[in-house]
C-alpha cells in the first residue's frame, strides 16, 4: 500500500480511476505511477481504455472515481489549459495544427497570452528548443508546407517550449518513417534523461521493447499487468495485450507470383487538391498469385493512388492501367467491379460501410453483382444468406444481419468488409490499409484471408502504412514518396532499412548499412 | 454556456414516439395560447381537432385536403432521403395545376375517355418541368437545391397569376381572375356520390404504396438513400449520383405536379389565383412528421389537413385568426425537432471557455458533437 510519504518520490500517481461511458466501461479502478525522468509505456489493443486514460491526465475527460495525485498533491484537472500550467503536454495522434500559418503562429496560440507577446523571443526560442532536442525547425514556416513527420517535431517543441514535467505521446510513431523514429527516440531518451516523464502511448511492441524502462498493460479498462520491457520477449507482452486465446505471431511462405495481372504504366494524376498530392509516373505490375505491398507514410500519394486504382477518379492523362491485356483506366468503378477486381478502401465507416445502414445493406453495397438485384428489385434471399456467410466465414462478432454498421467495433467491421470482397471471389484484390486501428486477434484473421485469396491464384495488392505487416504477408515490396513508387524488390531481398529509405524518398539503389 | 452533448445511444422506439411527444406538446401550448386568446382551451381543441371530422362529410373533406399535401409530402420524402433539399414542392403544384388547366381549357370542347387522362398527364410534366430546372442547375453547376427552389416557388406563383390575370383569364367571367370552369370530360370522377372525394385521393393512396415498394424493394431506392446517408459510399460503390439527384427531382415533381392539376380539375373545377393554401410548404413538416415513411407520411399528411380544416372551423365558430393554421403548422415542426435533438442529445451547461482557443481544445469540443 502507499502510504503519503512514498507518493512524494512521484510525479503522478492515479488511483482507481474509473469513466463509464454508455455502453462501455474505459477504465475499470486504474492504478498507475509515474516517476520523473523515466519512460512509461502504455500498451493496449484499440479500445483497451487507453485513450481515455490519457485524456483524463490532460484534462479532456473527467474521471467517474479515482484520485489523481500531482507532485504529492491530489488536484482534479479540469482543462487541458489546467494540464499544460501544471508541466503535462500532450501529442495527439492526430496533429491539431493550423495549416494555413506558421509554426511560430502555430506555437503561440497554445500560449499563455503574456507569454506569446513577443513573436521574435518566441522564434528564437523555437529554434534555440528544436536544435538543442535535435529536431531542428524554421519557425516561419507554414504548417502545411511541413513533412508529417516535421508536423509532428511542432507538437513535440509546442510542448517543450514551456517547462515540460510529463509527456504524453498518442502513438507517434505511426506516422513516420523507420528513420524518423530513431531522431524521436533520441529526443525521447535527451528529454528523459533530464528528468521529463514520459507516457508513450502505442501498441508496437518493438518499439516499446527499445524504447520504454516500464510498460503497463491495458485489457478491456482494466491493468491487465506490467512488466519491463527490456526483460520480455515482444510474443509475451503481446500475449498479455490479447490474452492467451489468440495466437501471436506467424510467418507466411513467400511465394513467386506467375504472369502480370494488374499493370499500371506511366499512371500520372494532378491533385485539384492543394493539400492533395500528385502521382508522377507511376509504374507496377501486381502478378497473378503474389502480394505486392506498398509501404509510405500517410499522405504520400496513396489515396490518390487508391482513388485511380478504383476508378474513383478516372485518368484524365494517357496512364494505362492493363487488367489484365486490356486498358481500364476510364472505366467506371462498377465497371471495374464487373471485370473482377474488388477493393478495401481506407476508411471502413464512410466510404466501405455506410454506418447507418443494417450489415444486409452493406453486403448489397457493393455485393450488388453477385445476384442480388433482379429487374431492379433486390433479392431478400440472396443477400441475406451472403450476409450471413460473411458473418459466418470470417466470425463476425456482430447481433445479426440487421446489426447496424456503425454498431460493430473496427476489427469486426472491417473482417466484415474484408470478407464481403474476398467472398466476392475477385482475380485482382486492392486493400488499402486491410488492418488499421484493428486488434491483434483480427489483424491475423484477415493476414489468413488474404493469403488463402493468394494461393486461390488472386493478384493483391495492399497499401498499409505498418511495415511490419508488410514484411509478414507480401511478396514483394515497394513504397510511395510524394507521390512516387520506389523500385520493387521482393520481400526476401529487401531489409527494413532499405524500405525505410524508400518511404523517406531515397531510391538510390546503394545498399544501405 | 450551453452545449449540446451526445447521448451516445440511439433509441428506435424514442424516435418513433418523437412525432407523437411534438403533437402533444403542440396540444399543450395551443391550449396555452387560446387561455390568453380568452378561449375555453379544451372547447377551442375541441373544434380545431373533432368537430371537422364528427360526420362522414367533414371525413371526406379531411381525405379531399389530405391528397395533395400527401403526394407532395411523398415526393419531398424520397428527394429528402436521396439528401435532396426540393423545398420546391409547392411551386411544382402550382406549375403542374397550371399545366393541367391550360390544356383542359384547351380541349373544353373534347370528349371521351382521352382527355383526363391527357390533362392529369399534363399537369404532371408541368411539375416535373418545373423540377428538372433546380435539378439541372444542381447537377451542372453544383447550385443550392435550396435556394433554387424557394425563388422557383415564387417564379411559379407569379407566372400562375400572370396567366390567371390575363390569357386564361374567362373572358365571359365579368373580368373576375377566374379561368372558365373545366367540362366535365375533363373533371376527376368523384369516388361517393354527396362528397368531394375524388380520384385524387386513390391515387394519393396509390403514390403510398408504389413509394414503399420503391424505397423497400429496388436497387434504385437503395442507392438513394445510400447517396442520402453517405455521399462517399455511393461514390466507392459507383453509383451515379447525378443519375439519382435527377431521379428524385423527376418523382417529387410529377407527385406534386399530379396534387397541383388533381386540385384544379377536382375539388376546384377551374384556374383560380389560390389553388394552394400551401400544400407544399406543410408537405416539408408532413414529410419529417412521418418519418420520411410512406406509411407514417400517409398519417401526418391526415392530421396537416385536419389543422386546416380545425382552422378554418375555429375561424367559423370563434373567430379566431386563420394564422392559427400555421402557427400549429410552426409549433408541431419545431416541437419535432427539438425532440428529435434531444432524443439523440443532451443539454449541458459548461463554464465559460477557456481564455485560449487552441487547436487541441477546440478539436475535443467537435469530438463531442
Amino acid at each position: 500500500m502507499t502510504t503519503p510519504d512514498d507518493q512524494d518520490e512521484y510525479r503522478l500517481v492515479l488511483e482507481g480511476i474509473s469513466k463509464q461511458y454508455p455502453g462501455c466501461l474505459a477504465n475499470d479502478n486504474i492504478n498507475f505511477r509515474i516517476k520523473p525522468g523515466t519512460i512509461y509505456a502504455l500498451l493496449g489493443e484499440n479500445g483497451a481504455g487507453k485513450s481515455t486514460l490519457m485524456k483524463i491526465i490532460y484534462g479532456v475527460v473527467k474521471p467517474d472515481s479515482g484520485r489523481l495525485i500531482w507532485e504529492g498533491e491530489e488536484i482534479t484537472i479540469s482543462a487541458p489549459v489546467q494540464a499544460r500550467r501544471l508541466g503535462i503536454g500532450m501529442v495527439f495522434q492526430h496533429f491539431s495544427l493550423f495549416e494555413t500559418l506558421t509554426i511560430i503562429e502555430n506555437i503561440a496560440l497554445s500560449m499563455e497570452k503574456s507569454d506569446s507577446q513577443d513573436m521574435d523571443a518566441l522564434a528564437i526560442r523555437i529554434k534555440e528548443v528544436s536544435i538543442k532536442y535535435g529536431m531542428e525547425l524554421n519557425p516561419h514556416r507554414l504548417v502545411h508546407s511541413l513533412s508529417t513527420g516535421e508536423r509532428q517535431r511542432v507538437e513535440i517543441v509546442r510542448c517543450l517550449i514551456t517547462d515540460i514535467k510529463l509527456l504524453i505521446l498518442d502513438e507517434p510513431t505511426s506516422v513516420l518513417t523507420p528513420q524518423e523514429v530513431d531522431t524521436l527516440f533520441k529526443t525521447l531518451h535527451q528529454l528523459s534523461a533530464e528528468g521529463t516523464s514520459i507516457l508513450f502511448i502505442s501498441h508496437k511492441l518493438k518499439e516499446v521493447k527499445a524504447l520504454c524502462d516500464f510498460a503497463t498493460i491495458l485489457r478491456h479498462g482494466a491493468v491487465s499487468g506490467s512488466c519491463r520491457p527490456k526483460d520480455e520477449s515482444t510474443t509475451s507482452m503481446a500475449k498479455m495485450m490479447v490474452g492467451d486465446e489468440t495466437p501471436v505471431g506467424h510467418d507466411y511462405k513467400k511465394v513467386i507470383g506467375g504472369d502480370d495481372f494488374l499493370t499500371v504504366n506511366n499512371l500520372n494524376l494532378k491533385t485539384d487538391d492543394p493539400f492533395g498530392i500528385t502521382l508522377k509516373n507511376i509504374d507496377f505490375s501486381v502478378k497473378k498469385g503474389e502480394i505486392l505491398g506498398v509501404a509510405g507514410v500517410a499522405g504520400n500519394g496513396q489515396s490518390e493512388l487508391l482513388a485511380a486504382l478504383s476508378g474513383e477518379t478516372i485518368l484524365v492523362e494517357d496512364g494505362k492501367i492493363l487488367f489484365p491485356n486490356s486498358d481500364l483506366s476510364k472505366h467506371s468503378p462498377l465497371k471495374r467491379r464487373k471485370d473482377g477486381l474488388a477493393f478495401v478502401p481506407e476508411d471502413r465507416l464512410g466510404q466501405g460501410a455506410v454506418p447507418d445502414m443494417s450489415l444486409w445493406e452493406n453486403a448489397l453495397l457493393t455485393g450488388a453483382l453477385q445476384g442480388m438485384v433482379k429487374n431492379g428489385f433486390l433479392i431478400r434471399k440472396v443477400i441475406e444468406d451472403y450476409t450471413d456467410l460473411i458473418i459466418k466465414q470470417f466470425k463476425v462478432k456482430c447481433g445479426d444481419r440487421y446489426s447496424i454498421a456503425k454498431s460493430l467495433s473496427g476489427g469486426n467491421l472491417q473482417k466484415y468488409i474484408i470478407g464481403r470482397e474476398v467472398l466476392q471471389k475477385p482475380k485482382c484484390l486492392i486493400a488499402a490499409h486491410p488492418t488499421w486501428g484493428v486488434d491483434i486477434g483480427a489483424a491475423i484473421a484477415i493476414h489468413k484471408e488474404l493469403i488463402a485469396l493468394r494461393d486461390n491464384g488472386a493478384a493483391i495488392l495492399v497499401i498499409s502504412e505498418d511495415i511490419d505487416e508488410l514484411f509478414t504477408i507480401s511478396d514483394r515490396m515497394c513504397a510511395l514518396f510524394d507521390g512516387q513508387l520506389s523500385p520493387i524488390k521482393a520481400t526476401s531481398d529487401t531489409t527494413i532499412e532499405q524500405v525505410g529509405s524508400w518511404m523517406a524518398g531515397v531510391f538510390d539503389e546503394q545498399p544501405i548499412t | 454556456m450551453l452545449k449540446l452533448e451526445s447521448r451516445g445511444y440511439n433509441s428506435k422506439l424514442l424516435s418513433y414516439a418523437s412525432p407523437l411527444l411534438a403533437g402533444l406538446l403542440t396540444l399543450i401550448c395551443g391550449s396555452i395560447l387560446f387561455v390568453l386568446l380568452g378561449k375555453p382551451p379544451l372547447e377551442t381543441l375541441y373544434t380545431f381537432f373533432i368537430l371537422p371530422i364528427s360526420d362522414l362529410y367533414g371525413l371526406s373533406e379531411l381525405t379531399v385536403k389530405a391528397a395533395p399535401i400527401l403526394l407532395c409530402a411523398i415526393g419531398l420524402a424520397i428527394c429528402f432521403r436521396a439528401n435532396v433539399w426540393n423545398i420546391g414542392a409547392e411551386g411544382q403544384l402550382l406549375m403542374g395545376g397550371l399545366i393541367g388547366s391550360w390544356v383542359a381549357l384547351s380541349l373544353l370542347d373534347a370528349e371521351g375517355m382521352w382527355v383526363l387522362p391527357v390533362v392529369l398527364f399534363s399537369g404532371i410534366l408541368g411539375g416535373i418541368f418545373w423540377a428538372i430546372i433546380p435539378a439541372y442547375l444542381k447537377t451542372h453547376f453544383n447550385t443550392n437545391e435550396i435556394l433554387s427552389t424557394i425563388m422557383l416557388n415564387y417564379i411559379s406563383l407569379n407566372i400562375l397569376l400572370f396567366a390567371v390575370h390575363g390569357p386564361l383569364k374567362d373572358p365571359n367571367g365579368y373580368n373576375f381572375p377566374e379561368s372558365a370552369l373545366f367540362s366535365s370530360a375533363t373533371e376527376l370522377p368523384i369516388l361517393f356520390d354527396g362528397t368531394r372525394l375524388h380520384l385524387g385521393a386513390g391515387l394519393a393512396l396509390l403514390a403510398v404504396v408504389v413509394a414503399w415498394v420503391f424505397l423497400s424493394k429496388t436497387f434504385i431506392g437503395f442507392q438513394m438513400q445510400v447517396l442520402g446517408q453517405d455521399a462517399r459510399s455511393a461514390h466507392f460503390a459507383s453509383f451515379k449520383e447525378k443519375k439519382l439527384v435527377w431521379i428524385a427531382f423527376v418523382v417529387c415533381g410529377a407527385l406534386a405536379g399530379l396534387a397541383g392539376v388533381a386540385e384544379v380539375t377536382g375539388p376546384i373545377g377551374q384556374l383560380v389565383p389560390n389553388i394552394s393554401p400551401g400544400y407544399g410548404f406543410s408537405a416539408i413538416i408532413v414529410a419529417f412528421l412521418g418519418r420520411l415513411h410512406p406509411v407514417g407520411i400517409l398519417f401526418a399528411s391526415l392530421l396537416m389537413a385536419l389543422m386546416y380544416m380545425g382552422g378554418e372551423m375555429a375561424q367559423i365558430n370563434l373567430g379566431l385568426p386563420l394564422a392559427m393554421t400555421g402557427l400549429f403548422q410552426g409549433m408541431l415542426l419545431f416541437f419535432l425537432l427539438a425532440c428529435d435533438v434531444l432524443i439523440g442529445y443532451r443539454i449541458v451547461l459548461s463554464k465559460p471557455k477557456n481564455k485560449l482557443l487552441t487547436p487541441t481544445t477546440s478539436s475535443i469540443s467537435l469530438e463531442s458533437k
